[in-house]
C-alpha cells in the first residue's frame, strides 16, 4: 500500500498548503464586516472547470496509485511471472507524447488567438490519441497471440487491467476533446474555446504521466530503481 | 449630533450574477424530474435512499425474527440470513446513509449555505443521481435473479465471495460489485460539483472560517470519499476479473468441496487491504456529516454559539487525513504481519482525541445555554449518548489486543451500530425535523416528532446497548442461530428476543415519522421562512422553500461568521450572516 | 426537568446493567488473562468517561434548558479548557494503550518452548494434525489434496509419515505447556475460535498464520468458526479438550498416524522416492 500512502501524503501537502492560506487560525467572530475589512482570505480566481478538472485528477490519480499499490503487493507473491513488454509500446509511447505535445500547441496557439493553428492540434493531438488506442488493442494482440492470456499469470491480468483502465481514460478525454474540436470547427470565440483547450491540455497531460509511471511499473524500472535508492539508503 | 454606524461595518454591493450562469427548466419533465437544480436533485437522492433504506429496514427485521425467534420461521434459512444481512450493510452504509448525507444533505444545504445559486456543474449533478438510481435498481434487481442476492457479507472478503459455498455466487455478486461501481462512478460526478463549489462559488464574505460546521463537515468527507471510493472500485473490479474472467488476483490456490480450483497465488489479505483503505474512511464519511449537522442543530437549539468552533474545524480536518492510515484496524486478526498491530492501534487510538474534543465542545456549548428542547435538539442529544456510546467502545477494537478475543462477535456489530448506524441516523432524523420547515414551509408535527424521538432513542439503545454483553460472552456475527454451546446461558435467549422485540417497536416508530412527513406536507403548521431563528443563510432566502436560483436577484452577501448567537447588546438573540450590522443604526444617537 | 432525567437514567441504567448483567466473559482457560485485564481497564476508563459526559449533559438540559427571558452566556472558545481537556484525553488514551500493546508484544513472541500444532478450516469442518515422534511436522500444499490425503501433507516429506492426523474430530490439548497453533485454510477465510481461550486467528487459504497460548486449565471447550465461510458458517463446530498430561498421553496412543491413515503403498512409494535420492 506504499504507492498509494505515498500519492496520500502528497494530496495531504497540497491540501495543507491550501488551507494554510484560508486563515484557519482567526478568530471569526471578532471579524464582523463585509471582506475588506480585515486581511483578505485567498480567493479562488480559478474558473469552476479548471478546479473541477484538479479535483478529478486527484481521483484519477488515486485509483492509479491503488492499481500500482495492488500490483506490487501482488508482485511479491511466488506465481508472478513478469510479461514480456511488447516492443510496439514503446511506439505507443512516442505516440502519446506526440498527442500531448500536439494539444500543448494547441493551447499556446489559444493563448495566441491563432483559430488555426488550435484546430490543427486539438486534430493532430485526436488523431494521435486514436493511434495510441489501437497501438495498445494491437499489443494485446500480439499477447494473445503469443500465448499471454488475461487469466494465465498475475501479472498478464494486471498487464490487460492497467492499460483497459487508462485507455478508457483516454477515450473519455477523447469526448472532451471532440466536444473542443467541434466548438473550434463551429467557430466559436476564443475566450470561450481557450479554457477547454487548456482543460484537455492537462488531462492529457497527467494521462501521459500517469502512462509513463505504468510503464515504470510494467517494464520493472521503477521496481529497479526502487531497489537502488533503497541500497543508497541502507 | 452625528449619523454614526454602531460599529465600523461597511456595507458591500452584493454581487449580481448574470443570468446566462443559471439553467432553466423549460417543461415539468425538466423541473421535477430531469431537474438540474441541486434542491430537486437533493431531494430525488433522499426519496431514492430512503425507498431503498426500507428495505434494509424490513431485512433487519426479518434477522432479529431469526436471531430472537430461532428455529420458529422457517421462511428463513442459513442462506437466507446470510443474504439479508449482506444486503442490509450494503444498503445501509452505502445506499442509505452516504447518499443521503451526501447527495441529499449536500445537494440541499451546500448551495444554499454558502450563499451560491446552484451547483456549479448542475447537468453532471444531474447525471450523477440518475447513475446512483441506476445502482440502486441493479442491486434491488439481486433480489429476483436466480441465486439471489449474494451472502458473502457486506465485507465481500475473497475467495468466499466468489465460490460456490456462498448463496449468490452466479449473478449476485457480479451484480453487486457492477452496482458498486455504478454508484461510485455517479458518486464522483456529484462529489466534484460538492467540492468544487464550496471552493468556488461561495458568495461574498463566506471565507472558509465563517461557514457553518454543516458544510465543513460535507466537504470533507466528500473529498475523502473521493479519494477512498477508488479503493472500492479497484477492488471490485479485481474481484470481477477473478469471478468472469479467471484471474488469481485475490484468489490462492484452494480446493473446494473437493474439488481442485484453477485459481492460485493470489492473496485475499490484498483485497481486506483495498477493502478496508476505502471501508474506515467510509466510517467518517458517514460521521462527518453528522458531526458537522449536529454541531449546528445544537448550536441553533440551545440559542449559543458553538463552543470552540476553531478546534471543531480543525478536528474535523484532522480526522479527515488521519482516518486514512488506520485501515488495517480492521484486520487484526486477518493474518496480517503482527508488527502492523503496533502502529494502527496507535494511530486508530491518536484518532480518538480530536474525536474526544469534539464530544467536549458539544456538550460545553450546552453549558449556560437556552436550550430549547426542540424534536431536532432532542435528536442532538440522542446523539451525543449514541455516538460517545459507539466511540468509547471503538476504543476496544482499536486496542490491538482487546480487539482479539471480540473482534467477529456480536460486540462488534453493536458498536459501528451505535457509532455508525444509531448515531448517524439520529443526526439524519433530527435534520429532517430542522430543515423541513425550509424545504416545504410547513412544520412537523411536534407531537408525533417527540414519540418519534424517544421510542427511537430509546428503543436503538436498548437494542444495541445490551447487545455488547452477548458479544462479550463471545458469541460470533453473522451466526444465523447461535445453537447449542456450553458458553452460552439459556438466559441469552431471552436477551435475544427482548432485543428483536425492540427492534420491530423502533421499525414500527419510524412509519409514524413517515406519516408525520406525507401529513405535515399538507397540513402542518406553515412555517414562515426561519422558524428556528437561525444565522445561516439557507434560513434568509426570499422565498421558502427557496425558488429556483436561490436568491431572487441579488446573491447575499456575507458579514459574519455563522453562530452570532445571543451576542451580548443584540436587539434579538441571532444576528443573520448577511445582516451588517449587529444593531440597527441609532439615529441620532451619541456616538 | 423529564428529558434530563431521562437522559441521566440512561447513564445509571447502563452502569447498573454493566454492574448486574449476568451475560459476561466466559471464564478464562489460557494464560492470556492479560487480554482480560486490558478490557477492564479499558472499561473502567471509558465507563468513567462515558458517565461524566452523560451526567454532565443531563445537568445542562435540567439547568439550562429554556425559560422566559433566559438569555445564553456568550463565550465562544476556552483554549484553555479545550487544551487541558485534550491532554487528559490523550493521558486516558496512553493508559490503554501502552499496556495493549505491552500485551500485543507479548501475544505475538512465540516461546521457543511451544510446541506446534495443526488446525485446518474447510468447509465446514475442522482437522488437527500433530508432529509425530520426530517433534516436526511435514510439509503440506493444497494441490496434494485428494480423498485419500485429505490435508493435503506432502507425501515425500519424511517428517510429516509420523504426524498424528486427526480428521473432522476433536482436539486434546496437555494443560500447562505452550502450544503455537498453526492455523491453514484449504478453502475460504475460517476463524479457529475458542472463547475461553481468548487468542485467535483467521485462517487464510494460501498461508499459514498462528497465534500461541498456554491452557491453564482441563475442560471441554467448543471451537466456533468466527470468519464468515458460507452457507453452514454457524454449524462449522468441534471441541477442544484440554487433559492432564496422562490423559492426552493415553488419548494420543489411540491416534493414527498420516501414514498408517493414507495406507501401504503411499508409505512404499514415499520411502522408494527418498531413498532413490
Ligand atoms: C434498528 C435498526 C437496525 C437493526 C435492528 C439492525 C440489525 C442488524 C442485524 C441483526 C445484523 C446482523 C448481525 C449479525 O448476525 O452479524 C446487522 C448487520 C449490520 N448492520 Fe444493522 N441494524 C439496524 C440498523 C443499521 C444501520 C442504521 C446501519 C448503518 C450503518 C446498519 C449497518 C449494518 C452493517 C454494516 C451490518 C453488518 C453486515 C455484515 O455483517 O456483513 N444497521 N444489523
Ligand atoms: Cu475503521
Ligand atoms: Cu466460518
Amino acid at each position: 500500500m506504499s504507492a498509494i500512502v505515498l500519492f496520500m501524503a502528497v494530496i495531504a501537502v497540497i491540501a495543507g498548503w491550501w488551507l494554510s492560506q484560508q486563515r484557519l487560525m482567526s478568530k471569526p467572530w471578532l471579524e464582523e464586516g463585509a471582506l475588506g475589512d480585515f486581511p483578505a482570505a485567498h480567493e479562488m480566481t480559478w474558473p469552476a472547470a479548471k478546479i473541477g478538472l484538479g479535483v478529478f485528477l486527484a481521483v484519477v490519480g488515486s485509483l492509479f496509485a491503488l492499481f500500482i499499490s495492488a500490483y506490487s503487493m501482488r508482485m511479491n507473491m511466488t506465481d508472478w511471472r513478469t510479461l514480456p513488454v511488447p516492443g510496439l509500446l514503446w511506439f505507443n509511447t512516442a505516440v502519446l507524447v506526440l498527442s500531448s505535445v500536439a494539444l500543448q500547441w494547441a493551447y499556446v496557439a489559444a493563448r495566441r488567438d491563432d483559430m488555426e493553428d488550435v484546430v490543427i492540434g486539438l486534430c493532430a493531438g485526436g488523431v494521435a490519441a486514436v493511434t495510441f488506442l489501437v497501438g495498445q488493442l494491437l499489443a494485446w494482440q500480439q499477447l494473445r497471440a503469443a500465448g499471454y492470456f488475461v487469466a494465465s499469470n498475475p501479472s498478464n491480468s494486471f498487464f490487460y487491467m492497467i492499460t483497459a483502465a487508462h485507455g478508457l481514460h483516454l477515450i473519455g478525454g477523447l469526448v472532451a476533446l471532440g466536444r473542443t474540436t467541434a466548438k473550434a470547427w463551429r467557430g466559436v470565440e476564443m475566450p470561450q474555446l481557450r479554457l477547454s483547450v487548456e482543460l484537455c491540455a492537462i488531462y492529457w497531460h497527467f494521462l501521459l504521466l500517469i502512462w509513463l509511471a505504468l510503464l515504470g511499473l510494467l517494464t520493472g524500472w521503477t521496481d529497479e530503481f526502487v531497489d537502488i535508492c533503497r541500497r543508497l539508503l541502507t | 449630533m452625528v449619523d454614526v454606524p454602531y460599529d465600523a461595518v461597511t456595507e458591500v454591493p452584493p454581487a449580481e450574477v448574470a443570468e446566462v450562469d443559471l439553467y432553466h427548466p423549460r417543461s415539468w419533465w425538466t423541473r421535477y424530474v430531469f431537474s438540474q437544480d441541486a434542491k430537486v436533485i437533493a431531494i430525488q437522492y433522499s426519496l431514492t435512499a430512503t425507498a431503498i433504506g426500507l428495505v434494509a429496514l424490513v431485512l433487519s427485521w426479518l434477522m432479529r425474527l431469526q436471531l430472537g425467534f430461532p428455529g420458529t420461521f422457517s421462511f428463513i434459512d442459513a442462506n437466507q440470513y446470510l443474504q439479508f444481512i449482506t444486503m442490509h450493510g450494503m444498503i445501509m452504509v452505502i445506499y442509505l446513509l452516504t447518499a443521503l448525507f451526501l447527495g441529499g444533505f449536500g445537494n440541499y444545504l451546500i448551495p444554499l449555505m454558502v450563499g451560491a445559486r446552484d451547483m456549479v456543474f448542475p447537468y453532471v449533478n444531474m447525471l450523477s443521481y440518475w447513475i446512483y438510481l441506476l445502482a440502486v435498481l441493479v442491486l434491488a434487481s439481486t433480489f429476483f435473479v436466480p441465486g439471489g442476492p449474494t451472502g458473502a457479507g457486506w465485507t465481500l472478503y475473497p475467495p468466499q465471495a466468489i465460490l460456490a459455498g456462498t448463496p449468490g455466487q452466479d449473478w449476485g455478486i457480479v451484480l453487486m460489485l457492477a452496482s458498486l461501481i455504478l454508484f461510485i462512478i455517479g458518486f464522483t460526478m456529484g462529489g466534484l460539483n460538492y467540492v468544487v463549489t464550496v471552493l468556488q462559488a461561495r458568495t461574498r464574505g463566506m471565507t472558509l472560517m465563517r461557514m457553518p460546521l454543516t458544510v465543513w463537515g460535507i466537504f470533507t468527507a466528500t473529498i475523502m470519499a473521493l479519494l477512498a471510493f477508488p479503493a472500492l472500485f479497484v477492488a471490485s473490479v479485481m474481484m470481477l476479473f477473478d469471478r468472469l474472467l479467471g484471474t488469481s488476483f485475490f484468489m490462492p490456490a484452494l480446493v473446494e468441496m473437493g474439488q481442485q480450483m484453477k485459481y492460485g497465488g493470489g492473496s485475499p489479505i490484498l483485497f481486506q487491504h483495498l477493502f478496508w483503505f476505502f471501508g474506515h474512511p467510509e466510517v467518517y464519511i458517514v460521521a462527518l456529516p453528522a458531526f458537522g449537522i449536529v454541531s449546528d442543530l445544537i448550536s441553533v437549539h440551545a440559542r449559543k454559539n458553538i463552543f470552540g468552533y476553531r478546534m471543531m474545524v480543525w478536528a474535523i480536518v484532522a480526522i479527515g487525513a488521519l482516518s486514512f492510515i488506520v485501515w488495517a484496524h480492521h484486520m487484526y486478526v486477518s493474518g496480517m504481519h503482527p508488527k502492523f498491530g503496533f502502529f494502527f492501534a496507535t494511530t486508530t487510538l491518536i484518532i480518538a482525541v480530536p474525536t474526544a474534543i469534539k464530544v467536549y465542545n458539544w456538550v460545553l456549548t450546552l453549558w449556560r445555554g437556552d436550550i430549547h428542547l426542540t424534536v431536532p435538539m432532542l435528536f442532538a442529544l440522542g446523539f451525543i449518548i449514541t455516538f460517545v456510546n459507539g466511540g468509547l467502545t471503538g476504543l476496544f477494537l482499536g486496542n490491538v489486543v482487546v480487539d482479539v478475543p471480540l473482534s467477529d462477535t456480536m460486540f462488534v456489530v453493536a458498536h459501528f451500530h451505535m457509532v455508525m448506524g444509531v448515531a448517524p441516523i439520529m443526526v439524519v432524523l433530527g435534520a429532517i425535523y430542522h430543515w423541513y420547515p425550509k424545504m416545504t414551509g410547513r412544520m412537523l408535527n411536534d407531537a408525533l416528532g417527540k414519540f418519534h424521538f424517544w421510542v427511537t432513542f430509546l428503543g436503538a439503545y436498548l437494542i444495541f446497548f445490551p447487545m455488547h454483553y452477548i458479544g462479550l460472552l463471545g458469541v460470533p456475527r453473522r451466526y444465523h442461530d447461535i445453537g447449542e454451546a456450553a458458553f452460552i446461558p439459556s438466559s441469552t435467549h431471552t436477551l435475544n428476543a427482548f432485543i428483536s422485540i425492540m427492534a420491530l417497536i423502533v421499525g414500527f416508530a419510524q412509519m409514524v415519522f413517515l406519516f408525520n412527513l406525507a401529513w405535515s406536507y399538507f397540513k402542518g403548521r406553515p412555517s414562515g421562512g426561519n422558524p428556528w431563528r437561525a444565522t445561516t443563510l439557507e434560513w434568509q432566502t426570499p422565498e421558502t422553500p427557496p425558488g429556483h436560483g436561490n436568491w431572487g436577484k441579488e446573491l447575499p452577501v456575507v458579514y459574519r461568521w455563522a453562530y452570532d448567537y445571543s451576542v451580548p447588546g443584540a436587539p434579538q438573540d441571532f444576528i443573520p450572516q448577511n445582516q451588517p450590522r449587529a444593531t440597527p443604526v441609532l439615529q441620532g444617537a451619541a456616538p | 426537568m423529564a428529558v434530563a432525567i431521562i437522559l441521566l437514567l440512561v447513564a445509571v441504567g447502563s452502569v447498573l446493567f454493566h454492574i448486574y448483567s449476568p451475560w459476561w466473559w466466559t471464564p478464562i482457560a489460557t494464560n492470556w488473562s492479560y487480554i482480560d485485564h486490558t478490557i477492564s481497564i479499558t472499561f473502567w476508563i471509558t465507563g468513567v468517561v462515558f458517565f461524566a459526559v452523560i451526567a454532565f449533559m443531563a445537568y445542562c438540559v435540567f439547568r439550562f434548558h429554556h425559560k422566559e427571558g433566559r438569555q445564553a452566556h456568550y463565550n465562544p472558545e476556552n483554549k484553555k479548557l479545550e487544551w487541558w481537556l485534550s491532554i487528559g484525553t490523550a493521558i486516558g488514551v496512553a493508559a490503554m494503550l501502552a499496556p495493549g500493546l505491552f500485551v500485543w508484544h507479548q501475544f505475538v513472541t512465540v516461546p521457543a518452548d511451544a510446541t506446534e500444532i495443526e488446525v485446518m478450516g474447510q468447509q465446514w469442518q475442522w482437522s488437527f494434525r500433530l508432529p509425530g515422534k520426530d517433534g516436526r511436522m511435514g510439509t503440506t500444499d493444497v494441490r496434494y489434496i485428494s480423498p485419500e490425503n485429505p490435508m493435503g501433507v506432502n507425501r515425500d516429506d519424511k517428517h510429516g509419515q509420523d504426524d498424528v492426523v486427526i480428521e473432522s474430530g476433536e482436539l486434546h490439548l496437555p494443560v500447562g505447556k505452550p502450544v503455537k497453533v498453526l492455523l491453514r485454510s484449504v478453502d475460504v477465510l475460517h476463524d479457529f475460535y475458542v472463547p475461553e481461550f481468548r487468542a485467535k486467528m483467521d485462517m487464510v487459504p494460501g498461508m499459514v498464520t498462528y497465534f500461541w497460548m498456554t491452557p491453564i486449565r482441563t475442560g471441554t471447550f467448543d471451537v466456533l468458526c468466527a470468519e464468515l465461510c458460507g452457507s453452514a458458517h454457524a454449524q462449522m463446530r468441534t471441541k477442544v479438550i484440554v487433559d492432564e498430561q496422562s490423559e492426552y498421553d493415553a488419548w494420543l496412543a489411540q491416534q493414527k498416524t498420516f501414514a498408517e491413515l493414507s495406507g501401504r503403498n503411499a508409505v512404499t512409494k514415499a520411502t522408494y522416492r527418498s531413498g532413490g535420492k
